[in-house]
């Protein structure tokens, strides 16, 4: 039994990892007014660059790096399209998931002539820290995560403090609820904008790196497989609160990890598998439609920034 | 001032296509493919031969459904990106009925049909709901749906309509069958059905209510400006919930279509088929206009099937479709050929006076 339980959490904490990096990307970008619907292409290059590079220079961490990188230069097109031409944020982020699919697969096959790349050799592995990780049932799960795990903890903590404790942070939740008044206060909304947008790209793309060269060890068509709408949800589900949505991350992440362990200890006989996946979009729309708490969106959240208009 | 914009609306498509095809282009030459031959190939494969034909409008016929479906939703100011579940669910419908039911040739296909359309429309109707009573934003209610569509389509299917152990449902009943032989015979035995001739309809009919119908002239209202509509009396919340069914039914036609016409059956999916999202796409393009939405769901018929001879005669992988869609839909979003001609006209201006 306490086998299975420190087994359900380890799983839990594996599978959120992603979801909680992406989501978080997701919430700079939302915070600052501008609708994020391309986490999913976003983890989707990310996850791809990781791995080639990883392939190619045998080093994870370029591979991560890479993948920061490719994520940055993939938020631009969506930054330059909603913020600077106005577009509508929702069909330009559809479009953002369009060519990271495309482009990735595209390049895939172009290089290794193969619908997935060859094997990652070297991923980021599981890392123990010594003692916590003796701890019964937590510690396996918490102290003998993977670097992107720590990371993706850490990140929530920056951005909380970033968000709620610094000018920066202050600014951009005003251009996303108020970007006149944070206009008329000398903050500007497109610059403030652009970077969220791509603190968004350069954070789904770790997502998706954990995806490639953590949790998996290649790329293929299937490698993201509809996660960086989960993390979308979770982001909603969390009330665009950093916080809020570790905790929502973390229980798809479980109910990711129940679908999983369902068929091991025979869960399933009683529960069909799928029926375990659906739970977490379930649990988003009941949220949503306020029965588990209301979610309220930032005010300005997906309207183009015009000057002087109101 | 209708017939400027009208001209406008299609040069702005025409040189988006034009420009995503560049950028396709650009992503052969720069992978060393030849692009010259991958197009003439992808042309070629699509449109010069009865069966290639065949196949393109069989591909082409969702394609207009879903984009029609993101259209109308679009018209009155709601973005329907649950084409991809409604048309799961409709799918799952009409192949219950396609082979439980028991009806004589003909009728059996038109009730299989309907149940699918109503199959979508229902499923659509959660999102409109939440957002007319609750202003829920829609996109992400239909993320959502999608999902359990998927999930819900996989159990059923697996419990219910396979034998144990089998990945793929039996064939639906002949007489529910979308395919006739006159069609099949004229493209040389495609898959070609009757789904296009009910794609080209409701084209039609998005046309009528729209532009001809008290109704429509509401859906339009509200999709212009919610506040004026309901300061004139009209019931926002009642249209937004009514062009979510519409849209639904929509829907589930093209799902409809892709089982009782081109499939037969359905298997387990492990990931969505992309043609709701491609919807997206053909709406956009098509400026939610029930001509535009024909016309280039043709093109992305084209692109997509004519990408398997482009990947067969020029050795390029079919996901360069992929990326030329998404910088055609980048364009035409940002509507960077209206801020070129812009540019152009200011030039031109400047020099007259």
């Amino acid at each position: 039994m306490i086998d299975i339980l420190t087994n359900i959490l380890q799983t839990t904490v594996l599978y959120a990892t992603p979801l909680i990096l992406a989501a978080m990307g997701g919430l700079f970008s939302e915070r600052s007014g501008v609708v994020n619907i391309g986490l999913e292409g976003l983890m989707t290059i990310g996850a791809f660059t990781a791995a080639v590079t990883t392939i190619n220079t045998g080093s994870p961490w370029i591979g991560v790096l890479a993948a920061i990188l490719a994520g940055i230069v993939l938020a631009l097109p969506h930054a330059i399209a909603s913020i600077t031409f106005k577009a509508d944020q929702v069909v330009s982020g559809v479009a953002i998931n369009f060519l990271a699919l495309g482009l990735s697969v595209y390049l895939v096959k172009y290089l290794y002539n193969s619908g997935q790349t060859p094997t990652v050799q070297k991923k980021i592995e599981a890392l123990s820290i010594p003692g916590l990780s003796e701890i019964p049932v937590l510690g396996p799960s918490l102290f003998k995560a993977t670097a992107f795990t720590y990371i993706a903890i850490a990140i929530v903590i920056i951005s909380y403090i970033i968000l709620y404790k610094t000018t920066f942070g202050m600014r951009l939740r005003a251009v996303g609820e108020h970007p006149h008044a944070a206009e008329t206060a000398g903050v500007s909304v497109i610059q403030l904008r652009y970077i969220a947008v791509l603190i968004s790209g350069a954070l789904a793309a770790i997502g998706g790196a954990c995806l490639s060269i953590s949790i998996g060890s290649e790329f293929n068509q299937g490698t993201v497989a509809g996660q960086g709408f989960i993390a979308l949800a979770a982001l909603i589900f969390g009330k665009w609160k950093p916080f809020g949505t570790l905790g929502a991350a973390t229980f798809f992440g479980f109910a990711v990890a129940l679908s999983l362990m369902g068929q091991l200890i025979g869960l399933v006989k009683y529960v069909p598998s799928e029926v375990l996946s659906m739970a977490p979009y379930i649990l988003t729309i009941l949220a949503l439609a306020g029965f588990v708490g209301r979610a309220v969106s930032p005010a300005a959240l997906g309207k183009p920034y015009e000057k002087g208009s109101r | 001032m209708s017939q400027l914009n009208k001209q406008s609306t299609i040069v702005t498509a025409l040189i988006s296509i034009f420009l995503g095809i560049v950028v396709g282009a650009i992503a052969m030459q720069l992978a060393g493919y030849n692009a010259i031959t991958a197009y003439q190939a992808l042309f070629q494969g699509s449109l010069f031969q009865a069966f290639d034909l065949g196949e393109t409008i069989r591909t082409t016929t969702p394609l207009i459904l879903a984009g029609l479906s993101v259209a109308i939703a679009f018209r009155t100011g709601l973005f329907n990106i649950g084409v991809e579940g409604q048309m799961i669910i409709a799918q799952l419908s009409a192949l219950i009925v396609g082979i439980k039911l028991n009806l004589p040739p003909g009728l059996h296909a038109i009730v299989a049909v309907l149940v699918g359309g109503i199959a979508g429309a229902l499923w659509a109707f959660l999102p409109g709901f939440l957002k007319a009573v609750r202003g829920v934003h829609e996109v992400i209610i239909c993320i959502m749906m999608n999902f359990i569509a998927l999930y819900l389509s996989n159990v059923l299917i697996r419990n219910w309509l396979t034998e144990s152990g089998a990945d793929s449902t039996p064939k639906i009943s002949p007489n529910a069958s979308l395919r006739v032989d006159f069609l099949s015979e004229m493209f040389d035995h495609s898959r070609i059905h009757l789904g296009i001739v009910i794609a080209l309809l409701m084209a039609f009919v998005m046309y009528y209510l729209l532009w001809r119908t008290k109704l429509g002239y509401e859906l339009r209202a509200v999709g212009y400006n919610p506040y004026a509509a309901e300061y004139a009396g009209m019931n926002v919340k009642r249209n937004i919930i009514v062009s979510m069914l519409i849209s639904g039914f929509f829907a589930g036609l093209a799902g409809a279509g892709e089982v009782l016409g081109t499939h037969g059956y359905i298997a387990i999916q492990s990931a969505f088929t992309g043609i709701g999202f491609d919807g997206i796409a053909v709406a956009l393009l098509g400026a939610n206009t029930p001509i535009g939405v024909i016309f280039s769901a043709l093109l992305f018929g084209v692109l997509t099937y004519g990408s398997q001879n482009m990947e067969h005669m020029a050795q390029v992988p079919p996901e360069l479709i992929r990326v030329v869609v998404a910088a055609i839909i980048f364009f035409v979003a940002a509507n960077i050929s209206g801020k070129l001609l812009d540019v152009v006209k200011t030039k031109r201006r400047a020099k007259e006076s």
